[in-house]
């Protein structure tokens, strides 16, 4: 069995006990024949130390709970693997968002701004008996949109998130704004427009693309927040 | 904590769970005008529903001519002759409006070139009662289940109903009378208990496949609702059929869509040789998932599995053209490459059989009232989806009708919470005295053992236990010895302790909770798989062989009925099989091939 020891720094913070957070070094034995990503890796940890607290679920990368800062690079344990952390692998919570306790943090203000853009299918029209119609090119647009599992790695990765997260809407809920913007089903456009029009709702993306870079399903928000600025000329004119 | 200090919200509804089907259910209360509260473990886009891939039935014959009267047949047939006729019938008519329903609702269905929703081949899904395989699965690429409980949570948030995520059920309130009365609930952030007092409480807690060691389910599908209502006297049915996905990432366990095969995929063994065309000669690798993955074990048993132990076979879409796969399977070629180091376009998939889905549950009836063994609805209690039994799977599930079912009986349990709150049928009555006495000994017991098991231990030995005494084949012995080790391992649950204490997400805390509903739920099934001695859909024995007077070794005279299993005393009792379908004729018993 191809075993070693892999040494981790990790986030430790429980309000219950602890006066400030601090960073805990932890070992842990890794067998590299079973264990692949870093979720395996915590699983073990927690079994060592049942206080370690960390979201998880579906462990293949379509759920979004175990986002988290990862060597520095917000990502999911689930699909990250471990042959390919720097050691010691520090592990923090996602930043830009209060930290409850470990890696856990309060997701409130990151699902506020994705609820503002009212993510839900606007069309008043009177109901078919069967499905509305859409091309399959039409449908291709809303590739790369509706994949979004809201783990937050994009939002909290941004600086203009971090400055302004109570009035920038972030990469997340843009992407998730265009999604229905771009859906020939929904007939809200130019609210959804109007609603974005804003200086910090939409303007505060200076195009960093730190989202494009940690998206853990190869989204790119930045692109889709350019194709509403690029809306937003179009009617302008 | 004295009983005393527990704060009580009430609601006309509590429903408990936000995957498919308790979202389809809120959708139905919120829109109705009902002061609704819906409880879940985690936020709702996260509930395992996340997952599902292939896609969702329906007879829309988008494609090619389908009737939803055939679909119907290969429900009962995949069934294996065990589900519930009457609500099969009801879910099969129902499938066309609920699909519909949710493409207005916003779902990104794939399209066909008109523009239509599109569908695609699945497992025992035929045309003209079993002739020959039909595209019924309306898919959204192989997201299918993504693109569903996103939608379904956007209508939500449309209707605006109120959600307490992060929030972990622990009791069903239930007086003396027998009726539900709410439930006790553990808020994680703060580790307070409340009491949600409601005139309708609703289960959508989904399955519990982490009873297995091998599942393609998520760590939270740990059988809540089960334990919770095994606890409160309801009886559990037909436990002991567990579906095993024919395709898990050998080693991963992660999931690989019926889909693949669907659009073309083929199963081979060491000698490269497509093997269910012995198996299944008509249906080949679309036959019925518990057909499929006993003729994969077989292959393995026998020494053609495949890699350097011969423990698995070989999924193959190699032939595929890469446009196809890159358009309908993205999501498989991803986890191909995540999970088995290989990408599907140049390589063939190491998969096996892995626990996916219990065919069992809380028993319902196709309005999604939670029933008595004779037949009376339990006052105040609902189920849909995975965690209820309606029974519309019976003894195996055709893939797809999971999330037909969450779709179906997550929107009739709520027309049934509004007709019943409204016909003042349930009212609030006042809680039972004591009403949170167990709870909260539960709780206290966890806070306090010193020198108990380990829940991590406990819980490996359980999934190991089931997954070495109770799988895709069965034998007599080893199934005896099981409910000998599973009564060992309960006594380990009930001292479980843990290191952590703290008030604020104690995910050790919650880990040992959920060890209680698995353990509940691992018992049954032990117990009610030991008892039925035949061959049927997803359990089959050693001891009950394929003869002339019982082919594949299913026994109409003695086993067509549905278990039941009651926890006081680990008892069994049985119910017949509903065979009187709502509108048409009975689907009467006959062998089953494909």
């Amino acid at each position: 069995m191809a075993t070693s020891t892999m040494l981790f720094k990790i986030y430790r913070y429980d309000p219950d006990k602890d006066e400030a957070p601090y960073m805990q070094d932890m070992s842990v034995e890794v067998d590299f024949a079973l264990d692949r990503k870093l979720l395996d890796i915590l699983t073990r940890l927690k079994a060592i130390d049942d206080t370690l607290s960390y979201r998880r679920s579906c462990r293949e990368g379509i759920c979004g709970s175990d986002a988290m800062n990862i060597n520095g690079k917000n990502g999911l344990a689930c699909l990250t693997d471990i042959s390919e952390l720097k050691q010691p692998v520090v592990l923090r919570p996602l930043p830009g968002l209060p930290v409850i306790r470990d890696l856990i943090v309060d997701m409130t203000q990151f699902f506020k701004q994705y609820h503002s853009i009212k993510p839900y299918l606007i069309n008043e029209g009177p109901r078919p008996e069967r499905e509305r119609l859409q091309s399959p090119e039409e449908r291709d647009e809303l590739n790369g949109l509706y994949e979004c599992i809201l783990c937050a790695c994009c939002s909290t990765s941004c600086p203009s998130f971090w400055w302004n997260p109570d009035k920038f809407v972030g990469p997340a809920g843009l992407l998730n704004a265009y999604r229905f913007i771009a859906d020939t089903r929904d007939q809200a456009t130019n609210e959804r427009l109007d609603d974005l029009e804003d200086p910090y709702r939409l303007f505060r993306c200076h195009s960093i693309m730190n989202c494009v870079d940690v998206c853990p399903k190869n989204l790119n928000p930045t692109q889709a927040i350019g194709k509403i600025k690029e809306l937003m000329v179009r009617r302008a004119i | 904590m004295s009983k005393q200090s527990i704060p009580v919200r009430k609601f006309d509804a509590v429903i408990v769970g936000a995957g498919g089907s308790g979202l389809r259910a809120a959708i139905q209360l919120s829109e109705g005008g009902l002061k609704t509260a819906v409880l879940s473990k985690v936020f709702p886009t996260r509930s395992h529903t996340v997952a599902a891939q292939g896609g969702v039935s329906a007879s829309l014959g988008n494609s090619e001519e389908d009737h939803w009267h055939w679909h119907m047949y290969d429900t009962v047939k995949g069934s294996d002759w065990l589900g519930d006729q009457d609500a099969i019938e009801y879910m099969c008519r129902m499938a066309p409006e609920v699909v519909v329903e949710l493409e207005h609702f916003g779902m990104p269905f794939d399209r066909t070139d008109e523009g239509k929703i599109y569908q695609r081949p699945f497992g025992g899904h035929m045309s003209n009662f079993g002739e020959k395989p039909v595209r019924r699965a309306c898919a959204a690429a192989d997201r299918t289940g993504h693109a569903m409980l996103h939608a379904l949570y956007q209508r939500n948030v449309r209707a605006n109903t109120q959600f307490f995520v992060e929030w972990m059920a622990l009791d069903l309130i239930r007086d003396e009378a027998g009726q539900v009365l709410g439930v006790l609930a553990l808020e994680m952030e703060t580790g307070e208990v409340v009491a949600f007092h409601a005139k309708a409480t609703v289960f959508a807690t989904g399955g519990a496949g982490r009873i297995y060691y091998s599942s393609t389910n998520a760590f939270i599908n740990t059988g809540d609702g089960l334990g919770m209502a095994a606890r409160a006297g309801i009886p559990l049915e037909d436990m002991e059929f567990w579906q095993f996905h024919p395709t898990g990432v050998a080693g991963a366990g992660v999931l690989i869509t019926e889909g693949v095969r669907g659009e073309g995929g083929i199963l081979r063994n060491s000698d490269n040789e497509r093997f269910m065309e012995r198996y299944a000669p008509n249906a080949k690798d679309l036959a019925s998932r518990d057909v499929v993955s006993r003729a994969m074990v077989t292959e393995i048993n026998e020494g053609r599995g495949c890699g350097p132990n011969k423990d698995f076979v070989l999924l193959d879409i190699t032939h595929l053209d890469p446009a196809t796969i890159m358009k309908r399977l993205p999501g498989i070629r991803e986890i191909s490459i995540q999970f088995a180091g290989i990408d599907p376009i140049k390589a063939p998939i190491p998969v096996v059989p892995t626990c996916h889905y219990q065919m069992g549950g809380i028993p319902t009836n196709y309005k999604g009232q939670v029933v008595s063994p004779d037949g009376t609805p339990v006052k105040g209690f609902y189920a849909a989806g995975e965690v209820a039994c309606a029974s519309v799977h019976g003894a195996n599930r055709l893939g797809t009708n999971s999330l037909l079912d969450l779709l179906v009986f997550g929107k009739s349990s709520g027309d049934s919470v509004i007709d019943d709150v409204k016909s003042g049928a349930i009212a609030l009555k006042d809680l039972p005295a004591g009403y949170a006495e167990r709870t909260m000994a539960r709780l206290d017991r966890l806070n306090t053992q010193t020198g108990g098991s380990n829940v991590n231990e406990t819980r490996l030995d359980l999934q190991r236990t089931m997954q070495k005494h109770c799988g895709v084949f069965r034998f007599k012995d080893m199934l005896l010895e099981g409910v000998a080790k599973i009564t060992e391992i309960e006594k380990a649950v009930a001292k479980t302790e843990i290191k952590d204490k703290s008030q604020v997400w104690n995910t050790a805390r919650v880990e040992a909770l959920e060890l209680d509903n698995l353990i509940e739920v691992a018992k049954a099934t032990l117990v009610s798989a030991e008892a039925r001695k035949e061959s049927r859909g997803a359990h089959v024995r050693d001891d009950a062989p394929d003869t002339p007077e019982n082919p594949n070794g299913r026994d109409d005279v003695l086993w067509h009925k549905h278990t039941l299993w009651h926890r006081e005393g680990s008892r069994l009792s049985y119910k017949p099989v509903t065979m009187t379908p709502l509108s048409v004729e009975t689907i009467a018993l006959k062998t089953r091939s494909y």
